[in-house]
Formats: C-alpha cells, sequence, structure tokens
C-alpha cells in the first residue's frame, strides 16, 4: 500500500471505497506524521485529541451512505486557528485567547461536520491574521518544509506548512489580504481566495470585515476545488454570504491579460518563473495579452487604511471582560489597558494604533476617503480588463520565502502582499497554483503564479489551474 | 517625521493600550515609515466617483425581526469563557476612580 499521507482528497476516497484503508488508519496516518514532523516544523498548535473517534465515525457513516457519501467523508482536514470549532481551544495565535474555547461552530465547520470530514486538529497563524511569515504568532514560528531556515509565509501559514509536508491533505485558510495565497505560493501548494461572499465568515475571528474570507489550500487544483465547493453557499448568520444561484458552468475565451508594470514590482528571478508558466498556457492554447492596470500598484497602500481601521474596530472588543486574557487594574479602565497591553503583541498593537490614527477626527478625507475611492477606481479598471480578458495573472509573491528574521521592519514584510491586494479590495476570486521553482543558496523554493477572474468565477479559475499543473 | 511622539501617546491612549517608553519610539519609527507608505495614496489622481461604488453590485440584506431563541440558553456557554463573574453577571472594577 502507497503511504496514506502523500494521496490526494480523490485518492482518499477512492481507498476508502474500496476499502484498501478505513478512516481511522487515514487518521492514524496522518497523526502520526504529525507526532514525527511537527516539532521541527510547528505547523499544528494542537492536534485534536478526538481524531481516531471522527475517523471511527465517519468509517460507520461510509458504511451508511455508500456511494452516496461525500467525496470529503473520512478526509483529515487542519483548521487555522481563527475558526471557530464549538469546545476546542481557538487562539487566533493570541495570548489574549491562549485558552478561550469556542462556544459554538464556524458554518464552515458544520458544513464540511456535515460532509463527514476529520477535524484533525488547528494550525499556527500570525496572531489574528496579522502578517505574511507566520512569526507573529505569539507560539513561535512555523518552519517552511522546503527550507526550515525560511518562512512558509502568512498568516496561514501553519496551514500551508501543514498541507505541504503531507502532515494533512486539506487545511483551511483565511485571507484578509494575501494570507491563503502567499503561505501557499511559498509551499508550492494550491490556494483559493474565494469570492468576497461567496463563503460564510461565521465563526471566523474577524480582522477586516470588508475583506475577510475563508479558503482551501491543498496539493492540487482538484482537492481546493472539492473543498471550496463543500465550503460556499448563502449563510442567514453573515449578512455578506450571496445569495444562492446555480453559478452556470460556461466556458470563457482562453485569454489572459498582463499586467506589465504592476509584474515588474517582483525580482528578476520571480519575473522568471512567472514567464515560463506563461509559456506553458500559450503553449496549452491560451492568448497572452498585455493589459492596464493602473490602479493595481496603489491597492496595497489603500489595504493599509481599510484593515487597520477595521482592525481597531474589530479588536476592540477584546478588553479583559467577557472573554480572553485578564489583567487586574485598580479601575475598570486601567483593566481594559492592561488586558489589552498584556494580550496583544507587537504587530496587533500597531496596526491598532494605525487604525486608530486614521479614523482621527480631521483625517477622513485624506485616509479613508481616499482608500475607499481607490478600491472604485480598482473596480472600475478590473471591469475594463475583464471585458477583453477572462483572467488576469501576476506572480503571487514577489519572491520565493525569505529567511525566518530577515523582515524585522514591518513595511518590508507588507510588501510581500503587493499582488494580493487588488483581489481582496474589490472581492473577486484569486486562486494561486505552483510555477516554476527558484533557487536560492542551492535549494529549489517554490513560487506560485495567481489568476483572477472577475467575481463568482471560481470554475473557471480552477480550469486554467487545471490546465496549467496537467490535471485532467 | 510625520507622526510625533506626543501623537502616538494619545493614540495608545484612544486604543486603550500602555505601552513602554522604548515600545512607544519604536511605535513612532514604524509608523512614521507605515504612513509615509500610505501617503503614496496622496498622490493619485482619484476620479469622482461615489465613494461606495466599489460595492455597486452588492445590497444591504435586511429581514424582520423574528424567531427569537429562548432567553438564557446561550448564556451558561457564553459565561464560561468570562475572567469573572458573579452569577448570571460579567463582574467588573468600579467604573470611575
Amino acid at each position: 500500500m502507497s503511504d496514506i499521507t502523500t494521496l490526494s482528497v480523490p485518492g482518499i476516497a477512492e481507498g476508502l471505497r474500496t476499502r484498501v484503508f478505513s478512516s481511522v488508519d487515514v487518521a492514524r496516518a496522518h497523526v502520526e506524521k504529525i507526532e514525527k514532523e511537527n516539532p521541527a516544523l510547528n505547523a499544528f498548535l494542537e492536534v485534536f485529541d478526538d481524531t481516531l473517534e471522527q475517523a471511527k465515525n465517519a468509517d460507520a457513516l461510509l458504511a451508511k451512505q455508500g456511494s452516496d457519501a461525500h467525496p470529503l467523508l473520512g478526509v483529515p482536514i487542519a483548521t487555522k486557528d481563527n475558526i471557530l470549532i464549538e469546545g476546542k481551544r481557538a487562539s487566533a495565535a493570541s495570548k489574549m485567547l491562549e485558552n478561550h474555547v469556542a462556544t459554538y461552530d464556524a458554518t464552515v465547520i458544520k458544513k464540511l461536520r456535515a460532509c463527514g470530514a476529520v477535524f484533525i486538529g488547528r494550525t499556527n497563524m500570525d496572531e489574528f491574521a496579522m502578517g505574511s511569515s507566520t512569526e507573529h504568532s505569539a507560539f513561535g514560528p512555523t518552519r517552511n518544509p522546503y527550507d526550515t531556515e525560511r518562512v512558509p509565509g502568512g498568516s496561514s501559514g501553519g496551514s500551508a506548512a501543514a498541507v505541504a509536508a503531507n502532515l494533512v491533505p486539506v487545511a483551511l485558510g483565511s485571507e484578509t489580504c494575501g494570507s491563503i495565497r502567499q503561505p501557499a505560493s511559498l509551499c508550492g501548494l494550491v490556494g483559493l481566495k474565494p469570492t468576497y461572499g461567496a463563503v460564510s465568515r461565521s465563526g471566523l475571528i474577524a480582522m477586516g470585515s470588508s475583506l475577510d474570507q475563508i479558503g482551501p489550500l491543498g496539493r492540487t487544483v482538484a482537492d481546493v476545488e472539492v473543498v471550496y465547493n463543500a465550503l460556499r453557499g448563502h449563510d442567514i448568520l453573515d449578512s455578506t454570504t450571496l445569495p444562492d444561484r446555480n453559478d452556470e458552468r460556461k466556458r470563457v475565451p482562453k485569454t489572459i491579460g498582463i499586467p506589465r508594470a504592476f509584474v515588474k514590482d517582483a525580482t528578476r528571478e520571480a519575473q522568471q518563473s512567472f514567464e515560463i508558466s506563461l509559456k506553458k498556457l500559450s503553449n496549452a492554447g491560451y492568448d497572452i495579452m498585455d493589459i492596464d492596470f493602473p490602479s493595481a500598484p496603489y491597492g496595497l497602500a489603500a489595504y493599509y487604511i481599510v484593515m487597520p481601521a477595521e482592525v481597531s474596530t474589530n479588536l476592540a472588543r477584546l478588553d479583559g471582560t467577557r472573554y480572553g486574557f485578564h489583567a487586574e487594574g485598580a479601575i475598570l479602565l486601567d483593566e481594559y489597558k492592561k488586558s489589552r497591553s498584556g494580550g496583544f503583541g507587537a504587530e496587533t498593537k500597531r496596526r491598532i494604533m494605525l487604525g486608530t490614527h486614521v479614523l482621527s477626527s480631521g483625517y477622513y478625507d485624506s485616509y479613508y476617503r481616499r482608500a475607499t475611492a481607490l478600491r472604485g477606481l480598482l473596480a472600475k479598471d478590473l471591469t475594463a480588463a475583464f471585458q477583453k480578458v477572462s483572467y488576469i495573472a501576476t506572480p503571487t509573491t514577489p519572491d520565493a520565502a525569505f529567511k525566518i528574521g530577515s523582515k524585522g521592519d514591518p513595511l518590508s514584510m507588507y510588501l510581500e502582499d503587493i499582488f494580493a491586494a487588488p483581489a481582496n479590495l474589490t472581492g473577486i476570486p484569486a486562486i494561486t497554483v505552483p510555477s516554476e521553482r527558484i533557487e536560492k543558496e542551492g535549494k529549489k523554493l517554490p513560487i506560485g503564479i495567481q489568476f483572477m477572474s472577475p467575481k463568482r468565477t471560481e470554475d473557471t479559475l480552477f480550469a486554467i489551474g487545471k490546465d496549467l499543473m496537467g490535471e485532467n | 517625521m510625520v507622526i510625533s511622539l506626543d501623537e502616538v501617546k494619545k493614540l495608545a491612549e484612544l486604543s486603550r493600550l500602555e505601552l513602554s517608553g522604548d515600545e512607544l519610539e519604536k511605535m513612532r519609527g514604524d509608523m512614521d515609515s507605515i504612513i509615509a507608505y500610505v501617503d503614496t495614496l496622496q498622490k493619485v489622481t482619484l476620479p469622482n466617483v461615489p465613494e461606495e461604488s466599489v460595492y455597486f453590485d452588492e445590497v444591504n440584506v435586511m429581514r424582520e425581526d423574528g424567531e427569537p431563541h429562548a432567553p438564557g440558553v446561550f448564556s451558561e456557554k457564553l459565561l464560561s469563557q468570562a475572567p469573572r463573574r458573579e452569577g448570571a453577571y460579567l463582574k467588573v472594577k468600579k467604573i470611575l476612580g
């Protein structure tokens, strides 16, 4: 029997149905691998103690449902530590919520539970999903399986490292700006940022509410697709979810637009890798043309207004009174301050303060209004571009993984997400798939190519991803 | 320098954070470079579009109030996470010094 931990979701589903192995075998194989390899990677913050029990239930369900069983039945899934599972800790990798036990299931968890998926553990992340390296976790950095001196990206770095190291076949991450795509790029994975509103955020610890989305990371496009299809749909508990509709699976012209001026923000090696993938797509029948996307380079600056504003608002509720870290003080105001100062890490404090600054009286016109207007401009540029092409492609990240500790200056870390910002700010979906690897200090490191498409056209993103990866 | 130490102190107060002298100084430097970056937006000529235009294809979702759950069914679960409580109440320090 081949090593179960190398199997894709359809591979596991087939093995379960042909009784080559059971869900318990699948869960045990992954848990054993985690026990062996997680100490060096720090991808998982916790492996759930009821994993085998969940797998037993999955086996019972499979016996009952047979061929009607969902493809995710018995498949282990790792969840980012900001997604609530009732009765389990959900800390958002913060000291603030270190001992916080979720009081309800996130909608995505309910949906996956109904499929019979097995929740194997919660993965490390940058505190409250703020960062691009997982170094801002209160529980130590995660390491990149391709080179443990380097970061796996972030903020969903634990999920990415876990999938890349075969500790789990698929994982959930979340994005506010690049937090699924950037670690997927740096760990050689497929990662999807769905259309804003495609997937419910009920039970996701909020960071930037006009931007946040949950999405899957996997080793193949098909794996990411099956998880996405299980997650999506309207939810009465999240008023921003889009109404259900039968998305037509229509064929789109195989045309890709390249915003050349924007792509120049990547390193020379990253641009070379990008060109190799474009060449493959051209050989696969895609027409590649240059397009204008003049507002794109300003997206990240607008993001660093909108996001901190929303962060300072969303995190105001954490004051040591209702739940989370609590510190004693003489009066209530002291307790708020001491609890927040003791519970939050440096990056979180920085973003709360930035948000407080941009929302200060008198600054509205120069910051928030301009950032919102820029979002409108990005949307307008995209509408014009999508009249000419079906896809817009860029490198997913400016470069491959960097060394742990090498981006101490916050701004240099922020620039990791330069290519991610347009999709988050306008709500369109984007997928990253592995591109040609880049050699650094004798190691071949992964980097991704990303494709953006109009809202609610995830199907076309899966199609181009499969064409590039030869998954058909 | 786009932001002064006094402004950073004021922002910490508004954010309900206590920062040490070193933290304040580091925060001032970090915020200075981030704000300078964000200020590149000031150079862009923005069209005179209504500011909500990014949401042009989305609508506010409204619904009637209704189907309330029975009172108290979630209270114990939620209160179990409270750092300090007294019966069904959260317990806090006095508000005024």
